[in-house]
């Protein structure tokens, strides 16, 4: 055993306070004297306790057999009842042998390992001043060796050349990280003259007199499902439609013409964050953000009332076709969804 | 006696391993090494155990999971029946197949996400004992820094995880993510094609996450796991103040066996009750939810509860701050909850160590722990921290909270709104005031023992409690702190008169020390015992009962008021 071990008791000095009022401060006591637990001083409690935790090991063992079993016996027959029964199994097999070696592992060391305690000592993280004075000639050496400090040229060189090593990595990766990096997409949605709104998912066209005072449906750009990038271009162009009262809107509203016999079609895309704008309150025409509670209303040009959002959720300018569909005005007449810097420009 | 054959083959080994790489110098110097026994200690081992089950299941899960966002419809015979014909990407439908067509997949799939949550709670608990008990003082700042950036390390590792599957929940996490990253002025939409190589969602963004999820982050916390434990070898386990216990010593438990048995066999119980969990709790059952697609969003939807409080924080935060100058758009209502109050957040936690450091101007080593209430300013600080990151945290469920309580959500805001700026404050002063309170506490039992409940009448008629005095041992731990006083700086002007270099500094650093250290209560010293004692307390001194009648009016209890 090493030397620096002592066993428990006697650590400390003992000055005690009692008897000395003169003392600024009490002096530690040094450790408590070891109290024996039942197993220590008891051979039949010794004894129970490793039975204990040989049953324990064995029910670990019993256990992971039993997961084994289970996989073979249990098969996947297309029936979520298979798939819940082989899950539990399996679960129950292994959670079980997992705790059961673990718990026999911290029984048999809390009732059989010696609980003595013992004392190593600490020693403070600096070096010894000769340890410091000694690393410090050495790193002169090495520097005198290396000469950086008379050739200033050197120096410069070997700043300049790491500095720029990393680039021919970085660069690629970086420039090809944002794609084509056309940031003005961004500005833009499916959205064009005459093309007609469709019922999310069906992609079923909308005849203006099939929208109900009340009612509110998610529409995409018809025919949108069947282009290139559809998911990027349905995150920008979903919209909400809902009817109004025509009464409940201001006639002399700024884009009152956008609207149609009191249907109104929204942007869906919150412009707090982005989330999909899901929820309609048909009494108040409120619109909600489920997921910052940013709340708009309609009869108002959408504008919030309460929550984090600021601005409004943008308009989209609808008609009705000959056919009686409706039908957009033309793209939004400003960027969907979240502010960032450059979008008023 | 002869040595038997295993014996022999032990040896054998012992030798092979000693010649080649000097095993027995290893085993000299750590076999033995003591470490420190307390509950607390345990929850960074919870931690460290919860990402080795990660490693593990995380390991399965790559053998059958597809990163890919290719759209495809899925089989019309395959399980869930929900699911069926439905267009959705290649990640979708791969954990489709792990859930319901791989035997243990979903086992695996649930031991995972599990096993996450376990390893930020741990981590969390696990530095909050650190900060409360002081361990990061000297000489462990630097691995209070490691710890944190652990924590950052899964907070990203959860959030990359839990956006895998693409289903409609993760998929309006990332479109969260997407927005807030479009906010950062100037390169805020650049930021965001650079990360989803192009438009939102693009086809890159699940290939991209699963490369940081399964080898750059846990790549990382791997490595700052091993500098993390090497630095504890180095500095050598902290202790909880007690008898025997000094900043010179370690007392405790040797690793072998001791401590390899518990901490070993701790590992097999975190797998188990992981594992069970995984076999009996339902986590995260994405067909539930549905593959990702831009438009529909359920309400009452939560992130796991580690990213909360950035919910809340934007959920809080008003929409008039956002603003536009010179034609450029700065959103404020999203730039200051979703960056500067976590930054702010955070970044005080980060540095405190160096913050409270400067406040003591104390340059000693401390090894042993305090307890919280001997240090009032930084329990309360760190209540107070805790506090505001848990309300931000219920703001972040405000919907949850308005549907189960019926309560308009608008009130739940406003509410959340003053108690952002009112909770801290009074966390601060309602804990500093307990802290302080139990530190007289404390002194009162020193001085005049504990209570015992036993109330007996004097000669003169008067009723008394018996207190018991402390034995040593006992007192000790009551004793034994050092409530550190506001530093003490050198006049501005020397005796000449003339200002001196760094006044300035030093008055900031003293009126620092003066915040933190004002209040304190100061440990009992062996005169005030004795004095107290001289006074001729009612204590169960030796002789002391002779002087009374010994009629006891048992079980009375503390609530029979005592003199003192
Ligand atoms: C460092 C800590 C880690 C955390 C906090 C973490 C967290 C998560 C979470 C929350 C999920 C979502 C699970 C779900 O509900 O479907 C996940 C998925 C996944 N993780 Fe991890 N993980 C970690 C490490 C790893 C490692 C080391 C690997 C691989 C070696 C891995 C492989 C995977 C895979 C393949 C998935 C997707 C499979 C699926 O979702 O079904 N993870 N992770
Ligand atoms: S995304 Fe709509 S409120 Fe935040």
């Amino acid at each position: 055993m090493s030397s620096k071990q002592t066993p428990a008791q006697g650590a400390g000095v003992g000055v005690r306070g009692r008897d000395s009022g003169t003392l600024e401060r009490f002096e530690n006591p040094g450790l408590h004297p070891h109290k024996p637990r039942q197993a220590d001083i008891n051979a039949s409690a010794a004894k129970r306790a490793e039975r204990q935790a040989v049953t324990l090991f064995a029910i670990s063992a019993l256990a992971s057999v039993g997961a084994v079993v289970g996989y073979f016996m249990i098969p996947l027959d297309q029936t979520v009842a298979s798939v819940r029964l082989s899950n539990l199994t399996l679960g129950v097999g292994l959670g079980l042998g997992m705790l059961g070696f673990g718990l026999a592992a911290v029984h048999w060391a809390k009732t059989l390992m010696s609980d003595v305690e013992r004392i190593d000592e600490r020693h403070d993280q600096r070096g010894s001043d000769e340890t410091r004075a000694e690393a410090v000639q050495l790193l002169k050496d090495g520097a005198a060796d290396s000469g950086i400090a008379r050739r200033p040229l050197l120096k410069g060189a070997v700043v300049g050349a790491l500095a720029l090593a990393p680039l021919p990595f970085i660069v690629p990766l970086v420039g090809n990280l944002g794609g084509d990096w056309d940031v003005s997409k961004l500005r833009h949605t499916a959205w064009r003259k005459g093309r007609r709104l469709a019922i999310d998912p069906t992609d079923t066209p909308i005849r203006a007199a099939d929208v109900t005072v009340g009612s509110i449906f998610s529409v995409m750009p018809e025919g949108l499902s069947e282009e290139e990038h559809y998911l990027e271009e349905k995150a920008k162009a979903v919209v909400v439609l809902v009817r109004v009262d025509p009464r409940e809107l201001d006639e002399n509203a700024e884009h009152a013409d956008w609207a149609y016999d009191g249907i109104l079609a929204f942007s869906k895309i919150c412009t707090h964050v982005g989330c999909p704008v899901a929820l309609y309150e048909q009494q108040t025409h409120h619109l909600l953000c489920p997921c910052h509670q940013s709340t708009f209303d309609v009869t108002d040009g959408a504008k919030v009332v309460f929550g984090p959002a600021k601005r409004p959720l943008p308009q989209l300018p609808i008609a009705v076709d000959d056919e009686g569909y409706l039908v957009a005005q033309g793209d939004f007449d400003e960027p969907v969804g979240p502010s960032f810097w450059e979008r008023l420009k | 006696m002869s040595t038997s054959t295993p014996a022999r083959a032990a040896g054998a080994t012992a030798d092979f391993l000693d010649t080649r790489i000097g095993a027995s110098k290893l085993v000299k110097e750590f076999a033995r090494k003591i470490f420190p026994d307390h509950w607390s200690f345990l929850l960074g081992e919870i931690a460290l155990y919860s990402f080795i089950v990660l490693l593990l299941s995380g390991t399965f899960l790559t053998m059958f999971f597809v990163p890919s966002m290719a759209e495809i419809h899925y089989p019309e015979d395959a399980l869930p029946v929900t699911m069926q014909g439905v267009q959705m990407s290649e990640a979708f439908a791969s954990t489709l197949k792990l859930s319901f067509a791989v035997k243990g997949g979903l086992l695996m799939r649930q031991i995972h996400h599990w096993a996450a949550l376990m390893f930020m709670a741990a981590i969390v608990t696990h530095m909050l004992r650190i900060f409360f008990t002081g361990a990061f003082r000297k000489p462990r700042e630097l691995n209070w820094i490691v710890g944190f950036l652990l924590m950052v390390l899964g907070l990203v590792a959860g959030f990359t995880g839990y956006s895998l599957p693409d289903d409609v929940l993760s998929g309006n996490g990332l479109r969260i993510t997407d927005g807030i990253t479009k906010g950062v002025p100037i390169i805020g939409s650049y930021a965001s094609f650079l990360i989803f190589g192009g438009e939102f969602p693009g086809v890159d963004i699940i290939p991209r996450m699963f490369t940081a999820h399964i080898l750059v982050v846990p790549g990382l916390i791997l490595a700052l796991v091993a500098v993390h434990l090497m630095l504890v070898v180095v500095h050598k386990h902290t202790q909880y103040p007690g008898p025997g216990r000094t900043n010179k010593n370690v007392v405790g438990f040797p690793l072998f066996p001791v401590y390899m048995a518990k901490a070993g066999g701790f590992f097999f119980i975190v797998f188990g009750v992981l594992a069970l969990m995984g076999a009996t709790m339902s986590i995260n059952a994405v067909w539930n939810y549905g593959p990702y697609d831009p438009s529909p969003v359920s309400a009452g939807a939560q992130p796991d509860w580690y990213m909360l409080f950035l919910e809340g924080s934007l959920r809080m935060m008003p929409g008039q701050a956002e603003f536009v100058v010179g034609g450029f758009t700065v959103p404020l209502n999203v730039i200051i909850p979703a960056m500067i109050v976590p930054g702010i957040l955070l970044g005080a936690l980060a540095l405190y160590p160096f913050i409270e450091a400067i406040a003591t101007g104390d340059k000693r080593e401390h090894h042993v722990l305090d307890r919280p209430r001997n240090v009032p300013f930084r329990t309360a600080f760190g209540v107070a921290v805790l506090a505001e990151l848990i309300m931000l945290a219920l703001a972040g469920s405000n919907d949850l909270i308005a549907t189960h309580f019926s309560l308009s959500i608008n009130d739940i805001t406003n509410t959340f709104r003053v108690l952002f700026f009112v909770l801290p404050v009074v966390t601060f002063w309602i804990t500093k005031r307990i802290c302080l309170g139990l530190q007289r506490r404390d002194r009162e039992i020193v001085l005049h023992g504990r209570e015992t409940g036993t109330i007996i009448r004097m000669a003169t008629g008067e009723y008394v409690e018996v207190h018991k005095p402390l034995d040593d041992f006992e007192r000790w731990t009551l004793v034994g702190y050092e409530a550190p006083r506001p530093r003490e700086i050198e006049p501005a002007e020397d005796s000449r008169g003339v200002r001196r270099k760094g006044y300035r500094l030093d008055s900031f650093k003293a009126a620092l020390s003066r915040v933190f250290y004002e209040d304190r209560i100061e440990p009992v010293t062996p005169a005030e015992l004795a004095a107290a004692h001289s006074h001729g307390e009612h204590d169960m001194l030796p002789g002391g009962t002779d002087n009374v009648e010994p009629t006891a009016l048992a079980g009375s209890g503390q609530d029979t008021g005592h003199t003192s």
